[in-house]
């Protein structure tokens, strides 16, 4: 079990490091929401089933919808 | 140097992070308010979710403002954006057959699963906010296969203002029956039943449908707007 804990973190670091790394803003939101579905799994195995739900629905869904659309009225390329 | 500075301030807030979490235990009860929660829980509140006794009964109050919170962003949201203008042809593009069919198939289900997880609140994980926001995706589905239909923000407008009322209003209703503000002073009614633990249910139906119409109206103030 810590194993798969220890991957889901790791996974969530390279993610994160990513997300500040990435120039096409549409990669780093994608990159962004997967910190936040690893999040959920996190959660989920740490019997926080609540804040699995609210992070997967919330976290990986509608914030990653609404950074696309505001990226999609912006600009795509950070300078 | 920006950056040596940077790195340094980073460095510098990790570790006061590490040197907090390592005083506290992890998984262990320490805190007396955690226990009496975890014991009483069920008995004071009815609600089978310990997460949603404390949510709604113990800590009703910050909910309130939680709620507050978000509608006061959906509100700076919609201002920001507020233009009478449509948005042009060139994002009223219907998405492709496949979208289109699967997400009409989709849609009453991402509903009901939505209404579904905020009515258990007070029995199975989840509640308002997580309903609120599945009800919410499943709108958003819609508007990607159909961004011409996006409904208009007067209808959410109405769903969320009703919730928000309903809400403070039994509140109240606790006050005016003596037990205090959003307390409960309902019969708490046969554990893990549908309709038991008192106001928690109604309470998380508004939370739901007002979270739902909120994050709904956002979207679509995002995409209907140029």
């Amino acid at each position: 079990m810590i194993i798969i804990q220890a991957v889901l973190i790791l996974v969530m670091l390279v993610a994160a490091v990513a997300t500040s790394i990435f120039r096409d803003l549409i990669s780093a939101v994608v990159t962004c929401a997967a910190v936040s579905l690893f999040a959920s799994f996190l959660f989920y195995l740490l019997d926080a089933p609540d804040v699995a739900m609210a992070e997967a629905a919330i976290g990986a869904g509608l914030t990653t919808a609404i950074f696309v659309l505001a990226v999609r009225k912006t600009r795509r390329l950070e300078e | 140097m920006r950056k040596v500075l940077a790195l340094l301030l980073v460095l510098a807030v990790g570790a006061g992070f590490c040197a907090v979490l390592a005083e506290i235990p992890f998984g262990e009860d320490k805190v007396d308010v955690a226990n009496h929660y975890v014991n009483n829980g069920l008995k004071e509140t009815g609600a089978a979710n310990i997460v949603t006794s404390v949510v709604v009964t113990y800590r009703g109050f910050d909910t309130l403002g939680e709620v507050t919170i978000l509608f006061i962003a959906a509100i700076g949201l919609g201002a920001v954006l507020f233009s009478e203008k449509k948005a042009g042809d060139k994002e009223k593009e219907e998405a492709s057959l496949i979208v289109r069919t699967g997400s009409k198939l989709l849609f009453p289900f991402i509903i009901l699963f939505g209404a579904y997880i905020f009515m258990h609140g007070h029995l199975t994980p989840g509640g308002g906010f997580q309903g609120g926001a599945v009800i919410a995706s499943g709108f958003l589905l819609m508007y990607l296969a159909w961004p011409a239909r996006v409904a208009g923000r007067k209808r959410f407008s109405v769903v969320e203002s009703l919730a928000g009322l309903a809400f403070v209003a039994v509140g109240i209703l606790g006050i005016i029956y003596g037990a205090g503000f959003l307390a409960n002073f309902l019969p708490l009614g046969t554990r893990y039943a549908l309709l038991s633990a008192g106001v928690i249910p109604i309470i998380y139906v508004a939370i739901g449908l007002k979270v739902g119409a909120e994050f709904a109206g956002m979207v679509g103030d995002l995409m209907g707007r140029e």
